[in-house]
């Protein structure tokens, strides 16, 4: 509820400073709470599949994920579905194939082994790394060490620009642009994707434009960065390990060196 | 080796005497890993054991990186992600190679910095400074071109700054940006060549440590006092020493392990601090990044070599001087590298006789500047060239030079240096009792 409540507030603050933005300035990324951040965040196996499905449904339309293999749907740590689901799922998808027809290539059904397609539309660009590629967060005072507690922001940040539309459009040169208080320079080429209640959930889970748009985002951070709970593991396996080394070492050195020390205290004294 | 007094190998049974006579390894090992070693050095004194260990640790994680990685313009990005998905913890092996720069540079700054406080750089260790600051160089080079390997937006675009730097050199400028880049533009030879160097220079580099770690080994170490060693007899040495091993390899280790337990945070929670999000997107020789920003290590520099442009009097004059053959951006990169140059040069620089900093009233301040002045020079060098941050950037460069050519050899007359102790063992027995008395007040003793 607070949440809503926050980013109600944060679009109606983005509606004032919309002038502001269209001066070039830089967008406005709201801190959308998602559960993988900090250390010890994980991703939600269920908001990743919600995500996949409004990826799947929207977004694919134009976007691709051209880096990102398609089996690894089913792997743990991600959306983790089974197997038989990962080999239906990649039946919907249509790929080209170079050793077909003779050499010439020709479509066919995908695999859970093949790539998602890249982008249908030239100027939509790949989404496989857009989490990563639109890190968010520099603060405190431009250190970004924020980013330890909050992730980088990237997820914030498509979140943000799903949210971000204000409804008003302008004409530019043959182009219809879409204001939008997350974009940099605030005007962007691409019609909203999403209104809220766009996707109909198995689970029940709410459609709303913000649940909605966190869904997608959390699914695109985890495509950009699949290992991440790998990763904090071994980060946090790696952390235990070297601090009880440490006070092991620290312990030995003291030893070695107490004889030395205690020599040189006997020998200044005198 | 080091010309101080202490025990040397002795081969016991036949065969070790059958292997010393023919080739004298063991006694080699011997002679490093026991080297007598100053009983004052500090915390400073553990940069060198991590920088060792951050070359194995590059090298070995490098290795295995190249196994999966292909070396072309249409293929590097994806492979790269190739190995972050689908390689068995590729993603650990890549994260740790790309922070291990930052932590290979963080440990040569602190490294060069203790140098210049301490005086290491004096004689008679001035081969050691220098192959130090070309170990420092040819870093440099090499993260440079392996920051161009993964493809990304800044790869190209940073590749294209600093090539274009080349390019500014008189008359055969374009000739050798064209030889370096292998082509009209950066393109596939240049990724290919830079992949070449950037798998080689690292074993130069690891050639020219040993050279370091010989040099040092045959002046010996210096320490926080800049006093010698005493090598008149073994019984004196001995006073003044502790060997290697087991007193500053434990002692190594331990700082090392903390270091270590640090940098794993930094890549198990937030791998991408350090990095750029733009090089997260795929080259694209048609479309500039609106900030082409280094990695932080080269912004002091990218700052030096930004501050000097042609509103600059020194920069017009130069210019009018040589008929326009220096230019302001010929200047900012003589500058860049002349920065280096003055370093390198400091043993010549400073005509102090005394050594060590500690000693030395009115050096101490002007180094700390300096150590602030450095701090400046990166955080310029991250912002854009507008507003106050050129004057800013060109008051910083002109301190970095004036420190070097200036400084340091007019503080070595003007100056009245602090007596020095006698000896290293004076100097040390005078820090444990410092620090036991502390102890012993804290808890007052029956007798008292």
């Amino acid at each position: 509820m607070i949440r809503q409540l926050t980013i109600t507030a944060a679009l109606v603050m983005g509606l004032g400073s919309g002038a502001a933005l269209a001066a070039g300035k830089a967008g406005h990324v709201e801190d959308f709470d998602f559960s993988f951040e900090g250390p010890f965040g994980s991703y939600d196996q269920n908001q990743l599949q919600r995500g996949l499905q409004v990826y799947t449904e929207i977004c694919a339309a134009c976007h691709g994920l051209e880096l990102v293999p398609i089996r690894t749907i089913g792997d743990e740590g991600g959306p983790h579905l089974p197997e038989e689901q990962v080999r239906a799922y990649a039946e919907f998808w249509e790929v080209f194939d170079r050793s077909l027809n003779g050499g010439e290539g020709d479509f066919r059904m995908a695999t859970p082994n093949d790539f998602f397609p890249g982008s249908a539309m030239e100027t939509a660009p790949d989404l496989s790394l857009m989490a990563k590629a639109r890190a968010g967060f520099s603060g405190p005072y431009g250190l970004g060490l924020n980013q330890l507690f909050k992730g980088m922001g990237g997820a914030e940040y498509i979140a943000s620009l799903m949210t971000g539309y204000t409804g008003e459009e302008k004409e530019e040169a043959g182009t219809i642009l879409y204001e939008n208080t997350a974009f940099p320079g605030g005007w962007i080429s691409m019609a909203p994707p999403l209104y809220g209640d766009d996707v109909i959930y198995a689970d029940g889970h709410s459609t709303d434009l913000e649940h909605v748009s966190e869904d997608v985002a959390a699914f695109l951070m985890w495509a950009a960065e699949p290992k991440m709970m790998a990763r904090k593991q071994a980060g946090f396996t790696g952390v235990l390990m070297l601090t009880i080394l440490t006070v092991l070492l620290y312990l030995t050195n003291k030893r070695i060196w107490a004889p030395v020390k205690k020599k040189a205290k006997a020998e200044a004294a005198e | 080796m080091s010309g101080i007094p202490h025990d040397h190998y002795e081969p016991k049974s036949n065969g070790e005497k059958w292997l010393h006579k023919r080739l004298p390894i063991v006694g080699l090992m011997y002679d490093t890993i026991m080297i007598p070693t100053p009983k004052n050095l500090n915390w400073m004194w553990i940069w060198g054991i991590v920088l060792t260990f951050t070359l194995m640790l590059m090298i070995i994680t490098g290795v295995i990186l190249v196994m999966h990685y292909t070396p072309h313009v249409d293929h590097a990005f994806a492979s790269v992600e190739h190995i972050m998905r689908n390689v068995n913890g590729g993603h650990m092996i890549r994260y740790m190679h790309q922070n291990g720069a930052s932590l290979f540079f963080l440990a040569v700054y602190l490294h060069i910095f203790r140098g210049l406080y301490y005086g290491s750089y004096k004689a008679p260790r001035e081969i050691t400074w220098i192959i130090g600051m070309l170990i420092y160089v040819l870093m440099m080079a090499t993260a440079f071109m392996g920051y161009v390997l993964p493809w990304g937006q800044m790869s190209f675009w940073g590749a294209t700054v600093i090539t274009g730097l080349f390019g500014a050199i008189p008359f055969i400028g374009d000739t050798l940006l064209v030889w370096l880049q292998g082509g009209p533009s950066i393109d596939n030879a240049t990724l290919n060549r830079f992949f070449s160097l950037h798998y080689l220079l690292p074993f130069v580099i690891l050639g020219l440590v040993i050279v370091h770690i010989w040099a040092f080994h045959t002046t010996g170490n210096n320490n926080p006092t800049g006093v010698e060693v005493r090598r008149t007899s073994k019984e004196e040495a001995e006073r003044d020493t502790l060997p290697f091993w087991p007193y500053f390899v434990i002692k190594d280790l331990f700082a090392l392990a903390l270091i270590l337990a640090v940098f794993f945070a930094v890549v198990g929670f937030m791998p991408n601090y350090l990095g750029h999000p733009d090089n997260y997107i795929m080259a694209d020789p048609l479309k500039t990044p609106e900030h082409i920003v280094p990695e932080w290590y080269f912004l002091p520099f990218y700052a030096i070599l930004r501050a000097f442009d042609d509103t600059v009097w020194a920069v017009q004059f130069v210019s009018f001087i040589t008929g326009g053959i220096i230019d302001a951006k010929f200047f900012g990169v003589l500058a860049m590298f002349g920065a280096i140059v003055v370093m390198a040069l400091a043993p010549w620089l400073d005509t102090s006789s005394v050594r060590s900093g500690r000693y030395r009233p009115m050096l101490k301040w002007w180094f700390w500047l300096l150590c602030v002045d450095f701090m400046v020079l990166m955080w310029v060098g991250a912002m854009p060239a507008e507003g106050i941050y050129p004057v800013i950037a060109l008051i910083a460069s002109a301190y970095w030079f004036a420190y070097f050519l200036i400084i340091l050899p007019l503080l070595g007359v003007i100056e009245k240096p602090l007596p020095q102790p006698e000896t290293i063992e004076e100097d040390f027995n005078a820090h444990v009792a410092a620090k036991g008395g502390a102890k012993a007040a804290a808890s007052p003793t029956p007798a008292e």
